[in-house]
């Protein structure tokens, strides 16, 4: 696929390092007056999520890595694996327990994703920004408590817990920011 | 549209041409002549980490083109100076260096260049220092030597730790390199020093205030004399602070015959990493052959000063306008 020099690297851009496709976060040149030059990379493992800083000699050459983002909704939970559709393909991915450990949280059926492809198979999948889900638990709220203040827990019908005010009722929508795991506002269907 | 305001504020052109007015009045009222020299010279440095912009001269009508280049450093024209008895000397210059572009690089940087006679480079860090405490308004500035300075951050000693050692240090230290690298430079004593001092030293130092690292492996001497110790080191310092490289200088090296000895020995490293072949500077070996006076000089960058002064982050936010929209 390619490979890219030291001083083409730029944030966004993927790398294959160590069989492991990664994507740059930051790219520091590092040169003293008198003595080797070099690029201080940061990365992020697209597959662990680990972020690493590894130094290049100026001039070294990085692999290119075949990676892309794709619209993709999500379908439903088959019980072992999580499938999705592209929307502009309709070709169908599924990924497992372990690849959406951090979001299935947020996953509701229909949610517009974007998904990760390596090679054209899925790494990862990245939720909406925000979602409007209904909550299913949380105790009943305190009379007078109109906003702000303390909060309670409140449990939201794909599992995830978050904090909300106390004059949110069960059974209500909320706009939640995936990004954060925060409550944002009451929702409307 | 393109952009066309400079990437300065006026505000911050003011700041720094008071710090200009200031390093003139130093000097002035030391009585070091103020000099200029060529920007534009046939020969260049030899240095293989320093690569220098060439240009083509054409005299008009003449078909003929020559290979020319834009100065890195004033050193070599200065030093002729010296040698035709000049006395001490200083300017303010803009320097050249092909490639190096970044937060803390632009192609294109001024300099502030001087030179002392009868000096060796503690008394010249002892006048340098004088000038940083009226630039940063500071009272007093660090000095360490450079075996101390690893002793002290990495537990290692630099003049008699071998390369095997030096690994091992970078991976204590969990210094993660690119693995063709580190294979390729497994036995290039001075790639290790230099990636163990600029990212696990460098950042710690001078976070309160500059500091002087001095005497320098032999083989990091560049143009500084070589003092006949167990083992030896070279008489070169340079400044730090907040973790930023400011100035480098030397106690000079006199002896014309050891330098075109280094140079020769640059040019053969430059061949063996496959570098452009660069001329010689002849005239500097045949001032030096006439006799440079004992003397130390220091270039310092003034982009840095200035940024490290104002508490700036990016060199572009000091200069007029950055090599990117120049």
């Amino acid at each position: 696929m390619g490979f890219y020099s030291t001083s083409e690297i730029r944030g966004g851009m993927k790398i294959i390092v160590d069989g492991d496709p990664c994507t740059i976060l930051e790219n520091e040149f590092v040169k003293p007056g008198k003595g080797q030059a070099f690029n201080r990379i940061k990365y992020r493992n697209l597959k662990t999520g680990r972020v690493v800083e590894r130094t290049y000699k100026s001039g070294d050459n990085l692999e290119a890595a075949d990676v892309a983002e794709v619209e993709a909704q999500y379908l439903y939970h088959d019980g072992d694996h999580w499938h999705f559709m592209a929307t502009d393909t309709y070709e169908q991915y599924m990924m497992n327990e372990a690849q959406v450990a951090d979001v299935k949280i947020w996953l509701k059926e229909q949610a517009d994703c974007m998904l990760t492809l390596w090679n054209g198979a899925p790494l990862g999948v990245t939720p909406p920004n925000f979602v409007i889900l209904k909550i299913i638990e949380t105790d009943p709220g305190v009379r007078g408590d109109t906003s702000g203040g303390g909060g309670k827990p409140a449990k939201l019908e794909t599992g995830a817990v978050v904090r909300v005010p106390l004059f949110v009722q069960q059974e209500e929508l909320i706009k939640v920011d995936t990004r954060t795991g925060s409550y944002v506002s009451r929702a409307k269907e | 549209m393109h952009s066309w305001q400079p990437t300065a504020t006026i505000e911050t052109l003011r700041a720094r041409a008071g710090i200009l007015k200031k390093i003139h009045d130093f000097f002035y009222e030391r009585g070091v002549l103020q000099v200029e020299t060529p920007l534009l010279s046939h020969a260049t440095v030899s240095d293989p980490y320093i690569d220098s912009m060439e240009v083509y001269f054409k005299k008009i009508g003449s078909l003929q083109e020559t290979i020319c280049y834009l100065q890195t450093s004033p050193e070599y024209a200065m030093k002729r100076l010296l040698a035709a008895e000049s006395g001490a000397i200083y300017q303010v210059t803009k320097s050249f260096r092909q490639g190096e572009v970044g937060q803390l690089h632009n192609p294109e940087f001024t300099m502030l260049e001087w030179y002392r006679l009868d000096y060796d480079h503690h008394q010249l860090m002892d006048e340098m220092a004088e000038l940083l405490c009226l630039i940063f308004n500071i009272n007093s500035i660090d000095r360490m030597s450079y075996r101390h300075i690893f002793l002290k951050y990495l537990n290692t000693d630099p003049l008699i730790s071998d390369c095997r050692e030096l690994i091992n240090c970078a991976k204590e230290n969990n210094l993660q390199l690119n693995t063709y690298d580190s294979q390729k430079e497994e036995n290039n004593k001075n790639f290790w020093l230099d990636v163990l001092f600029s990212h696990c030293i460098e950042p710690q130092l001078g976070l309160e205030k500059p500091i002087f690292i001095f005497d320098f492996p032999a083989a990091k001497a560049a143009l500084a004399k070589i003092r006949d110790e167990t083992p030896p080191v070279a008489s070169r310092f340079e400044v730090y602070f907040k973790g930023i490289e400011l100035a480098n200088g030397f106690h000079e090296l006199q002896d014309a015959k050891e330098q075109l000895r280094r140079f020769e020995n640059d040019l053969m490293l430059r061949k063996q990493y496959q570098l452009r072949k660069v001329p010689i500077d002849q005239h500097l070996i045949a001032a030096l052959t006439k006799g440079l006076p004992d003397c130390a000089g220091v270039a310092l960058g003034i982009d840095r000063l200035v940024l490290l002064a104002l508490g700036k982050k990016s060199i572009k936010e000091v200069i007029s306008f950055s090599f990117e929209v120049a």
